[in-house]
Protein backbone atom coordinates (compact mmCIF):
# COMPACT_ATOMS: atom_id res chain seq x y z
CA UNK A 1 0.00 0.00 0.00
CA UNK A 2 1.13 3.34 -0.81
CA UNK A 3 -0.23 6.73 0.09
CA UNK A 4 -0.37 9.01 -2.42
CA UNK A 5 -1.54 12.33 -1.83
CA UNK A 6 -2.68 15.03 -4.47
CA UNK A 7 -3.14 18.37 -3.74
CA UNK A 8 -5.51 20.57 -5.93
CA UNK A 9 -8.27 18.98 -7.59
CA UNK A 10 -8.03 21.14 -10.59
CA UNK A 11 -6.84 20.23 -14.33
CA UNK A 12 -3.11 18.88 -13.23
CA UNK A 13 -4.99 17.14 -9.59
CA UNK A 14 -8.15 15.53 -11.90
CA UNK A 15 -6.00 14.37 -14.23
CA UNK A 16 -3.60 12.91 -11.93
CA UNK A 17 -5.81 11.50 -9.70
CA UNK A 18 -7.79 9.61 -12.86
CA UNK A 19 -3.82 8.75 -14.36
CA UNK A 20 -2.41 7.36 -10.85
CA UNK A 21 -5.63 5.22 -10.35
CA UNK A 22 -5.37 3.29 -13.88
CA UNK A 23 -1.55 3.41 -13.63
CA UNK A 24 -1.73 1.46 -10.31
CA UNK A 25 -4.01 -1.22 -11.60
CA UNK A 26 -1.93 -1.73 -14.69
CA UNK A 27 1.32 -2.30 -12.66
CA UNK A 28 -0.07 -3.77 -9.42
CA UNK A 29 1.59 -0.69 -7.49
CA UNK A 30 -1.22 -0.59 -4.67
CA UNK A 31 -1.94 3.47 -4.31
CA UNK A 32 -4.06 4.72 -2.05
CA UNK A 33 -4.86 7.76 -3.82
CA UNK A 34 -6.95 10.86 -1.94
CA UNK A 35 -7.11 14.37 -3.02
CA UNK A 36 -7.45 17.80 -1.21
CA UNK A 37 -8.77 20.95 -2.29
CA UNK A 38 -11.29 23.35 -0.64
CA UNK A 39 -13.26 24.32 -3.90
CA UNK A 40 -16.45 21.95 -4.39
CA UNK A 41 -16.48 23.35 -7.86
CA UNK A 42 -14.28 22.86 -11.06
CA UNK A 43 -13.94 25.81 -12.80
CA UNK A 44 -12.65 25.57 -16.27
CA UNK A 45 -10.58 29.03 -16.40
CA UNK A 46 -10.73 29.32 -20.38
CA UNK A 47 -13.89 29.99 -19.93
CA UNK A 48 -12.91 33.38 -17.76
CA UNK A 49 -12.01 34.96 -20.88
CA UNK A 50 -15.38 34.50 -23.16
CA UNK A 51 -17.41 35.20 -19.57
CA UNK A 52 -16.90 39.38 -19.86
CA UNK A 53 -18.20 39.40 -23.38
CA UNK A 54 -21.23 37.11 -22.54
CA UNK A 55 -20.08 34.34 -24.81
CA UNK A 56 -20.35 31.57 -21.85
CA UNK A 57 -22.24 30.57 -19.54
CA UNK A 58 -21.64 29.43 -15.86
CA UNK A 59 -23.10 26.50 -16.37
CA UNK A 60 -20.72 25.60 -19.38
CA UNK A 61 -17.33 26.54 -17.14
CA UNK A 62 -18.56 25.04 -14.00
CA UNK A 63 -18.89 22.17 -12.86
CA UNK A 64 -19.16 20.04 -9.63
CA UNK A 65 -15.33 18.53 -8.87
CA UNK A 66 -16.67 15.12 -7.89
CA UNK A 67 -17.99 14.96 -11.48
CA UNK A 68 -14.36 14.32 -12.92
CA UNK A 69 -12.57 12.00 -10.16
CA UNK A 70 -12.76 8.38 -10.36
CA UNK A 71 -15.74 7.49 -7.42
CA UNK A 72 -13.27 5.20 -5.93
CA UNK A 73 -11.17 8.44 -4.77
CA UNK A 74 -11.65 10.21 -1.76
CA UNK A 75 -12.03 14.04 -1.29
CA UNK A 76 -11.55 16.12 1.56
CA UNK A 77 -12.77 19.77 0.90
CA UNK A 78 -10.59 21.93 2.79
CA UNK A 79 -7.94 24.12 2.49
CA UNK A 80 -3.83 23.13 3.34
CA UNK A 81 -2.77 24.56 6.40
CA UNK A 82 0.57 23.68 6.12
CA UNK A 83 3.30 20.88 4.37
CA UNK A 84 5.93 19.40 6.30
CA UNK A 85 7.58 17.74 3.56
CA UNK A 86 10.55 16.04 6.33
CA UNK A 87 7.59 14.65 8.30
CA UNK A 88 5.80 13.73 5.29
CA UNK A 89 2.52 14.92 5.96
CA UNK A 90 0.09 18.10 5.45
CA UNK A 91 -2.11 19.59 8.03
CA UNK A 92 -5.48 20.49 6.57
CA UNK A 93 -7.36 23.71 7.23
CA UNK A 94 -9.68 21.43 9.63
CA UNK A 95 -6.72 20.70 11.68
CA UNK A 96 -6.68 17.22 10.17
CA UNK A 97 -2.80 15.32 9.28
CA UNK A 98 -2.54 13.36 5.96
CA UNK A 99 0.70 11.71 5.75
CA UNK A 100 1.82 10.73 2.56
CA UNK A 101 4.47 8.16 0.34
CA UNK A 102 4.17 10.00 -2.69
CA UNK A 103 2.93 13.72 -2.39
CA UNK A 104 1.61 15.38 -5.89
CA UNK A 105 1.68 19.28 -5.84
CA UNK A 106 -1.35 21.03 -8.17
CA UNK A 107 -2.41 24.01 -6.41
CA UNK A 108 -1.84 26.23 -8.98
CA UNK A 109 -1.36 29.90 -9.04
CA UNK A 110 -3.72 33.29 -7.76
CA UNK A 111 -3.60 36.91 -8.49
CA UNK A 112 -2.69 39.48 -6.02
CA UNK A 113 -4.50 42.78 -7.23
CA UNK A 114 -3.88 43.96 -3.56
CA UNK A 115 -0.24 43.69 -4.27
CA UNK A 116 -0.36 46.32 -6.42
CA UNK A 117 -0.40 49.87 -4.58
CA UNK A 118 -3.96 51.31 -4.82
CA UNK A 119 -5.23 48.69 -7.11
CA UNK A 120 -7.47 47.34 -4.54
CA UNK A 121 -8.50 50.82 -3.67
CA UNK A 122 -11.59 53.10 -4.11
CA UNK A 123 -12.42 52.37 -7.64
CA UNK A 124 -11.64 48.49 -7.79
CA UNK A 125 -14.96 46.58 -9.05
CA UNK A 126 -16.56 49.84 -9.81
CA UNK A 127 -13.60 50.86 -13.27
CA UNK A 128 -10.88 48.70 -12.23
CA UNK A 129 -11.58 44.51 -12.58
CA UNK A 130 -9.29 41.46 -12.98
CA UNK A 131 -11.05 38.58 -15.20
CA UNK A 132 -8.64 35.68 -13.98
CA UNK A 133 -11.14 35.41 -10.74
CA UNK A 134 -14.79 34.31 -11.57
CA UNK A 135 -15.78 37.44 -9.54
CA UNK A 136 -13.67 39.80 -11.62
CA UNK A 137 -15.13 38.32 -14.61
CA UNK A 138 -18.83 38.21 -14.20
CA UNK A 139 -18.09 42.36 -12.50
CA UNK A 140 -16.51 42.96 -15.97
CA UNK A 141 -19.42 41.86 -18.01
CA UNK A 142 -21.86 44.03 -16.26
CA UNK A 143 -19.07 46.90 -16.50
CA UNK A 144 -18.76 46.23 -20.03
CA UNK A 145 -22.70 46.27 -20.64
CA UNK A 146 -22.60 49.79 -19.40
CA UNK A 147 -19.57 50.95 -20.94
CA UNK A 148 -20.34 53.25 -24.04
CA UNK A 149 -17.10 55.19 -24.91
CA UNK A 150 -13.88 55.97 -23.47
CA UNK A 151 -10.92 54.17 -22.89
CA UNK A 152 -10.03 50.80 -22.52
CA UNK A 153 -6.72 49.92 -21.16
CA UNK A 154 -5.42 45.90 -20.45
CA UNK A 155 -2.58 45.78 -18.24
CA UNK A 156 -0.62 43.31 -17.23
CA UNK A 157 1.17 43.91 -13.79
CA UNK A 158 4.20 41.58 -14.38
CA UNK A 159 4.95 37.72 -15.28
CA UNK A 160 4.69 35.53 -14.40
CA UNK A 161 1.26 35.11 -14.91
CA UNK A 162 -1.37 32.67 -16.10
CA UNK A 163 -2.04 32.23 -20.01
CA UNK A 164 0.45 34.52 -21.32
CA UNK A 165 -2.27 34.86 -24.63
CA UNK A 166 -5.60 35.80 -22.62
CA UNK A 167 -5.12 39.78 -22.01
CA UNK A 168 -4.42 39.95 -25.93
CA UNK A 169 -7.24 37.50 -26.40
CA UNK A 170 -9.39 39.75 -24.26
CA UNK A 171 -7.90 42.91 -26.09
CA UNK A 172 -9.23 41.20 -29.12
CA UNK A 173 -12.88 40.14 -28.02
CA UNK A 174 -13.09 43.73 -26.55
CA UNK A 175 -12.71 44.85 -30.07
CA UNK A 176 -14.86 42.39 -31.44
CA UNK A 177 -17.55 43.07 -29.36
CA UNK A 178 -17.42 46.95 -29.50
CA UNK A 179 -18.00 46.76 -33.49
CA UNK A 180 -21.04 44.38 -32.47
CA UNK A 181 -22.25 46.62 -30.58
CA UNK A 182 -21.75 49.78 -32.84
CA UNK A 183 -19.15 51.58 -30.67
CA UNK A 184 -15.99 50.59 -31.59
CA UNK A 185 -15.23 54.67 -32.69
CA UNK A 186 -15.89 55.52 -29.07
CA UNK A 187 -13.91 52.92 -27.52
CA UNK A 188 -10.04 53.36 -27.96
CA UNK A 189 -8.19 50.22 -26.71
CA UNK A 190 -4.85 50.12 -25.21
CA UNK A 191 -2.80 46.66 -24.53
CA UNK A 192 0.01 47.64 -21.85
CA UNK A 193 2.36 44.93 -21.00
CA UNK A 194 6.14 44.70 -19.11
CA UNK A 195 7.37 42.89 -22.29
CA UNK A 196 9.45 44.37 -24.71
CA UNK A 197 7.01 43.26 -27.16
CA UNK A 198 3.06 41.80 -28.02
CA UNK A 199 4.80 38.48 -26.38
CA UNK A 200 7.88 36.97 -25.42
CA UNK A 201 8.68 35.16 -28.46
CA UNK A 202 9.67 37.21 -31.56
CA UNK A 203 8.26 35.40 -34.39
CA UNK A 204 4.86 35.15 -32.58
CA UNK A 205 5.56 38.66 -31.24
CA UNK A 206 5.95 39.76 -34.71
CA UNK A 207 2.29 38.28 -35.47
CA UNK A 208 0.50 39.64 -33.03
CA UNK A 209 1.77 43.08 -33.52
CA UNK A 210 0.05 42.88 -36.83
CA UNK A 211 -2.77 41.57 -35.50
CA UNK A 212 -3.16 44.58 -32.63
CA UNK A 213 -2.16 47.28 -35.69
CA UNK A 214 -5.20 45.96 -37.96
CA UNK A 215 -7.87 46.21 -35.04
CA UNK A 216 -6.38 49.59 -34.33
CA UNK A 217 -5.18 48.42 -30.49
CA UNK A 218 -2.51 50.96 -29.32
CA UNK A 219 0.30 48.92 -27.95
CA UNK A 220 2.45 50.14 -25.51
CA UNK A 221 5.68 48.30 -24.06
CA UNK A 222 8.17 47.87 -21.13
CA UNK A 223 5.50 49.27 -19.07
CA UNK A 224 6.14 48.18 -15.47
CA UNK A 225 3.27 49.12 -13.03
CA UNK A 226 4.38 50.34 -9.69
CA UNK A 227 0.80 51.87 -8.78
CA UNK A 228 -2.73 53.20 -9.64
CA UNK A 229 -3.92 56.32 -8.66
CA UNK A 230 -7.56 57.53 -9.03
CA UNK A 231 -7.96 56.37 -13.13
CA UNK A 232 -4.37 56.29 -13.64
CA UNK A 233 -1.74 53.26 -13.67
CA UNK A 234 1.67 54.83 -13.32
CA UNK A 235 5.18 52.75 -13.93
CA UNK A 236 7.56 52.68 -11.59
CA UNK A 237 9.66 55.16 -14.18
CA UNK A 238 7.06 57.38 -13.68
CA UNK A 239 5.12 57.04 -17.19
CA UNK A 240 1.61 57.20 -17.13
CA UNK A 241 -1.38 55.71 -19.29
CA UNK A 242 -5.17 56.93 -18.22
CA UNK A 243 -8.02 55.00 -18.27
CA UNK A 244 -11.77 54.91 -17.92
CA UNK A 245 -12.40 51.08 -17.57
CA UNK A 246 -9.01 49.18 -16.79
CA UNK A 247 -8.64 44.98 -17.25
CA UNK A 248 -5.99 44.58 -14.63
CA UNK A 249 -3.90 41.34 -15.17
CA UNK A 250 -2.87 41.25 -11.71
CA UNK A 251 0.53 39.69 -10.21
CA UNK A 252 0.51 36.19 -9.50
CA UNK A 253 1.66 33.70 -6.71
CA UNK A 254 1.74 30.10 -5.54
CA UNK A 255 0.03 28.34 -2.64
CA UNK A 256 0.77 30.23 0.65
CA UNK A 257 1.65 26.68 2.03
CA UNK A 258 4.02 26.32 -0.62
CA UNK A 259 6.01 29.54 -0.08
CA UNK A 260 5.58 28.87 4.17
CA UNK A 261 7.79 25.37 3.17
CA UNK A 262 11.14 24.81 2.03
CA UNK A 263 9.70 23.55 -1.22
CA UNK A 264 8.66 26.71 -2.96
CA UNK A 265 10.23 29.75 -4.25
CA UNK A 266 9.66 33.55 -3.58
CA UNK A 267 6.77 33.55 -5.43
CA UNK A 268 5.48 30.22 -3.94
CA UNK A 269 5.75 28.29 -6.85
CA UNK A 270 7.43 24.74 -6.22
CA UNK A 271 10.73 24.13 -7.19
CA UNK A 272 10.97 21.19 -9.57
CA UNK A 273 13.73 19.60 -12.27
CA UNK A 274 12.13 21.36 -15.16
CA UNK A 275 11.92 18.01 -17.34
CA UNK A 276 11.49 15.43 -14.60
CA UNK A 277 8.95 17.63 -12.30
CA UNK A 278 10.22 15.90 -9.18
CA UNK A 279 10.93 18.44 -6.38
CA UNK A 280 14.50 19.43 -6.04
CA UNK A 281 14.35 18.50 -2.35
CA UNK A 282 12.33 15.61 -1.34
CA UNK A 283 12.38 12.81 -3.78
CA UNK A 284 8.89 11.58 -3.13
CA UNK A 285 7.34 15.21 -4.06
CA UNK A 286 6.22 16.11 -7.30
CA UNK A 287 4.54 18.91 -9.07
CA UNK A 288 2.55 19.86 -12.16
CA UNK A 289 0.51 22.65 -14.09
CA UNK A 290 0.70 26.57 -12.87
CA UNK A 291 1.89 25.52 -9.42
CA UNK A 292 5.44 25.02 -10.65
CA UNK A 293 8.46 27.14 -11.38
CA UNK A 294 8.98 25.36 -14.29
CA UNK A 295 9.72 28.50 -16.86
CA UNK A 296 6.84 26.69 -18.99
CA UNK A 297 3.53 28.62 -19.77
CA UNK A 298 1.08 28.23 -16.97
CA UNK A 299 -1.76 26.90 -18.95
CA UNK A 300 -4.07 23.90 -19.29
CA UNK A 301 -2.29 21.95 -22.43
CA UNK A 302 1.09 22.45 -20.59
CA UNK A 303 -0.53 20.58 -16.97
CA UNK A 304 -2.00 18.15 -19.65
CA UNK A 305 1.37 17.02 -21.41
CA UNK A 306 3.29 17.29 -17.63
CA UNK A 307 0.48 14.62 -16.23
CA UNK A 308 1.84 12.25 -18.54
CA UNK A 309 5.46 12.80 -17.71
CA UNK A 310 4.50 13.04 -13.40
CA UNK A 311 2.22 10.12 -14.21
CA UNK A 312 5.19 7.82 -16.10
CA UNK A 313 7.88 9.19 -13.10
CA UNK A 314 5.94 8.27 -10.15
CA UNK A 315 5.75 4.76 -11.54
CA UNK A 316 9.67 4.94 -12.05
CA UNK A 317 10.09 6.24 -8.55
CA UNK A 318 8.39 3.63 -6.85
CA UNK A 319 9.73 0.63 -8.81
CA UNK A 320 13.17 2.61 -7.94
CA UNK A 321 14.08 3.21 -11.64
CA UNK A 322 16.03 6.45 -13.00
CA UNK A 323 13.03 9.18 -13.51
CA UNK A 324 12.35 10.42 -17.40
CA UNK A 325 13.96 13.46 -18.34
CA UNK A 326 11.09 13.71 -20.58
CA UNK A 327 9.00 17.24 -19.89
CA UNK A 328 9.94 19.56 -22.60
CA UNK A 329 8.08 23.10 -21.87
CA UNK A 330 5.74 21.80 -24.68
CA UNK A 331 2.34 24.38 -24.86
CA UNK A 332 -0.18 24.15 -27.14
CA UNK A 333 -2.63 27.19 -27.11
CA UNK A 334 -5.78 28.57 -29.41
CA UNK A 335 -6.02 32.43 -28.80
CA UNK A 336 -9.11 33.43 -29.66
CA UNK A 337 -9.04 37.24 -32.39
CA UNK A 338 -12.68 37.78 -32.83
CA UNK A 339 -14.75 37.72 -35.16
CA UNK A 340 -15.18 33.91 -34.66
CA UNK A 341 -11.66 33.43 -35.95
CA UNK A 342 -8.63 32.07 -33.81
CA UNK A 343 -4.73 31.24 -34.39
CA UNK A 344 -3.32 28.83 -32.81
CA UNK A 345 0.27 28.24 -31.24
CA UNK A 346 2.92 24.93 -30.45
CA UNK A 347 5.69 25.80 -28.95
CA UNK A 348 8.50 24.42 -25.74
CA UNK A 349 11.02 25.34 -23.77
CA UNK A 350 13.38 25.39 -27.44
CA UNK A 351 11.10 25.52 -30.09
CA UNK A 352 9.06 29.06 -30.10
CA UNK A 353 5.95 29.38 -31.58
CA UNK A 354 6.34 28.76 -35.22
CA UNK A 355 3.72 29.14 -38.71
CA UNK A 356 2.78 25.83 -39.71
CA UNK A 357 -0.49 23.00 -39.55
CA UNK A 358 -0.75 21.19 -37.15
CA UNK A 359 -1.32 18.26 -35.63
CA UNK A 360 -0.58 16.51 -38.88
CA UNK A 361 2.30 18.07 -40.70
CA UNK A 362 1.12 18.70 -44.39
CA UNK A 363 -2.29 18.22 -43.57
CA UNK A 364 -3.37 20.23 -40.27
CA UNK A 365 -6.37 20.58 -40.41
CA UNK A 366 -5.37 23.31 -37.51
CA UNK A 367 -3.08 26.27 -39.05
CA UNK A 368 -0.36 27.61 -36.68
CA UNK A 369 -0.05 31.51 -36.28
CA UNK A 370 -2.38 31.81 -38.79
CA UNK A 371 -6.02 33.07 -37.94
CA UNK A 372 -8.98 30.61 -39.67
CA UNK A 373 -12.49 29.92 -38.73
CA UNK A 374 -11.05 26.28 -38.07
CA UNK A 375 -8.89 27.08 -35.55
CA UNK A 376 -12.12 29.28 -33.81
CA UNK A 377 -13.95 25.87 -33.76
CA UNK A 378 -11.39 24.30 -32.33
CA UNK A 379 -11.26 26.45 -29.26
CA UNK A 380 -14.74 25.92 -28.35
CA UNK A 381 -14.79 22.19 -29.15
CA UNK A 382 -11.70 22.16 -26.66
CA UNK A 383 -14.53 23.15 -23.95
CA UNK A 384 -15.84 19.89 -23.75
CA UNK A 385 -12.28 17.85 -25.10
CA UNK A 386 -11.30 19.38 -21.77
CA UNK A 387 -14.19 17.98 -19.42
CA UNK A 388 -15.11 14.41 -20.96
CA UNK A 389 -11.61 13.58 -22.52
CA UNK A 390 -8.63 15.42 -20.92
CA UNK A 391 -9.61 15.59 -17.23
CA UNK A 392 -10.29 11.95 -17.60
CA UNK A 393 -7.37 11.05 -18.84
CA UNK A 394 -8.27 9.24 -21.82
CA UNK A 395 -6.07 9.31 -24.96
CA UNK A 396 -5.98 11.96 -27.14
CA UNK A 397 -3.96 12.49 -30.31
CA UNK A 398 -1.54 15.37 -29.01
CA UNK A 399 1.90 13.96 -28.59
CA UNK A 400 3.27 15.34 -25.21
CA UNK A 401 6.51 16.66 -26.86
CA UNK A 402 6.72 19.06 -28.99
CA UNK A 403 8.76 18.71 -32.45
CA UNK A 404 9.11 20.93 -35.55
CA UNK A 405 6.84 18.59 -37.52
CA UNK A 406 4.56 20.88 -39.96
CA UNK A 407 6.46 24.26 -38.68
CA UNK A 408 8.40 25.92 -40.68
CA UNK A 409 10.73 29.11 -39.78
CA UNK A 410 9.77 32.40 -41.77
CA UNK A 411 12.82 34.59 -43.08
CA UNK B 1 30.48 27.32 -27.74
CA UNK B 2 29.28 31.17 -27.68
CA UNK B 3 31.70 33.86 -26.48
CA UNK B 4 31.45 37.23 -25.97
CA UNK B 5 34.43 39.72 -25.97
CA UNK B 6 33.85 42.90 -24.25
CA UNK B 7 37.05 45.51 -23.29
CA UNK B 8 39.63 42.48 -24.42
CA UNK B 9 38.01 39.91 -22.14
CA UNK B 10 36.10 36.78 -23.86
CA UNK B 11 34.28 34.57 -21.91
CA UNK B 12 31.40 32.19 -22.17
CA UNK B 13 27.81 33.24 -22.58
CA UNK B 14 24.55 31.11 -22.39
CA UNK B 15 21.54 31.07 -24.96
CA UNK B 16 20.39 34.42 -23.86
CA UNK B 17 23.77 35.88 -23.83
CA UNK B 18 24.61 36.21 -19.70
CA UNK B 19 27.16 35.00 -18.28
CA UNK B 20 27.46 30.90 -18.48
CA UNK B 21 29.93 30.43 -15.60
CA UNK B 22 29.05 32.21 -12.60
CA UNK B 23 32.90 31.69 -10.96
CA UNK B 24 34.01 33.75 -13.82
CA UNK B 25 32.49 36.71 -12.81
CA UNK B 26 34.59 39.31 -11.08
CA UNK B 27 34.04 42.66 -10.02
CA UNK B 28 36.40 44.08 -13.40
CA UNK B 29 34.01 41.72 -15.24
CA UNK B 30 30.76 43.57 -13.81
CA UNK B 31 31.83 46.60 -14.96
CA UNK B 32 32.35 45.61 -18.40
CA UNK B 33 28.78 44.41 -18.56
CA UNK B 34 27.23 47.30 -16.95
CA UNK B 35 28.74 49.47 -19.90
CA UNK B 36 27.60 46.38 -22.10
CA UNK B 37 23.78 47.64 -20.82
CA UNK B 38 24.20 50.97 -20.57
CA UNK B 39 25.10 51.36 -17.05
CA UNK B 40 28.48 53.92 -17.52
CA UNK B 41 29.19 53.66 -13.73
CA UNK B 42 28.63 51.21 -11.24
CA UNK B 43 27.40 52.94 -8.24
CA UNK B 44 26.66 51.79 -4.69
CA UNK B 45 23.51 50.66 -5.56
CA UNK B 46 24.35 49.09 -7.99
CA UNK B 47 26.95 46.99 -6.16
CA UNK B 48 24.36 46.20 -3.50
CA UNK B 49 21.57 44.89 -6.30
CA UNK B 50 24.47 42.47 -7.74
CA UNK B 51 25.87 41.20 -4.65
CA UNK B 52 22.96 40.58 -3.26
CA UNK B 53 21.76 38.77 -6.78
CA UNK B 54 24.81 36.50 -6.88
CA UNK B 55 24.44 35.33 -3.17
CA UNK B 56 20.64 34.88 -3.57
CA UNK B 57 21.77 32.98 -6.58
CA UNK B 58 24.53 31.19 -5.13
CA UNK B 59 22.29 30.51 -2.30
CA UNK B 60 19.27 29.35 -4.36
CA UNK B 61 20.54 28.15 -7.55
CA UNK B 62 18.03 30.87 -9.41
CA UNK B 63 17.53 34.39 -9.81
CA UNK B 64 15.26 35.92 -7.85
CA UNK B 65 12.35 38.34 -9.11
CA UNK B 66 11.83 42.02 -9.08
CA UNK B 67 9.47 41.65 -6.33
CA UNK B 68 11.97 39.66 -4.40
CA UNK B 69 14.46 42.31 -5.11
CA UNK B 70 12.43 45.45 -4.03
CA UNK B 71 11.31 43.22 -0.41
CA UNK B 72 15.17 41.66 0.67
CA UNK B 73 17.81 43.36 -1.20
CA UNK B 74 17.55 46.40 0.39
CA UNK B 75 16.98 49.00 -2.37
CA UNK B 76 13.58 49.84 -3.19
CA UNK B 77 11.36 49.00 -6.51
CA UNK B 78 11.39 52.52 -7.64
CA UNK B 79 15.47 52.68 -6.73
CA UNK B 80 15.72 49.65 -8.66
CA UNK B 81 13.79 50.62 -11.76
CA UNK B 82 16.20 53.95 -11.37
CA UNK B 83 20.26 52.32 -11.49
CA UNK B 84 18.58 49.28 -14.12
CA UNK B 85 16.24 51.25 -15.97
CA UNK B 86 13.28 49.13 -18.48
CA UNK B 87 14.33 45.67 -16.55
CA UNK B 88 16.42 45.60 -13.14
CA UNK B 89 15.76 42.21 -12.83
CA UNK B 90 16.88 41.47 -16.36
CA UNK B 91 19.75 43.25 -16.14
CA UNK B 92 21.01 43.07 -12.82
CA UNK B 93 20.99 39.42 -13.28
CA UNK B 94 23.17 40.23 -16.62
CA UNK B 95 25.82 42.28 -14.57
CA UNK B 96 25.57 40.06 -11.65
CA UNK B 97 26.94 36.81 -14.26
CA UNK B 98 23.98 34.87 -13.07
CA UNK B 99 21.06 33.52 -15.49
CA UNK B 100 18.30 35.27 -16.92
CA UNK B 101 15.34 35.22 -14.20
CA UNK B 102 12.63 32.83 -15.11
CA UNK B 103 9.09 34.54 -15.35
CA UNK B 104 9.66 35.90 -18.78
CA UNK B 105 7.73 33.45 -20.58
Amino acid sequence: MRRVLILGAGTGGSIMANRLRKESRRHGLGFEITVVDPEAQHLYQPGLLFLPFGQTTLKKILKPKRRFIHKSIPIFESPVASLDAAAKHVVLGNGQTLAYDILIIGTGAKVAPEETEGMTGEGWYQNRFDFYTLEGAQRLQAALKNFTGGHLVINIVDMPIKCPVAPLESAFLADAYFKRRGLRDKVKISYVTPLDAAFTKPVAAGVFKDILTTKNIELITEFNTGRVEGNQIISWDERTVDFDLLVTIPLHNGADFVKASDIGDDLGFVRVDKETLQSEKYPEIFALGDATNAPASKAGSVTHFESETVGDNIVRFVKNQELLKDFDGHSNCFIETGGSKATLIDFSYDIEPLPGKFPYSGIGPLRLLKETRLNHWGKLAFRLIYWYILLPARWLPIGRHCTMKGKYRPN
Amino acid sequence: MATKTLGGKTFEVDEQGYLKNTADWSEELAKLLAADVGIAEMQEGHWKVVKYMRERFLKNGDSPSIRTLGKDSGVTTKELYALFPKGPAKLAAYVAGIPKPRGCI
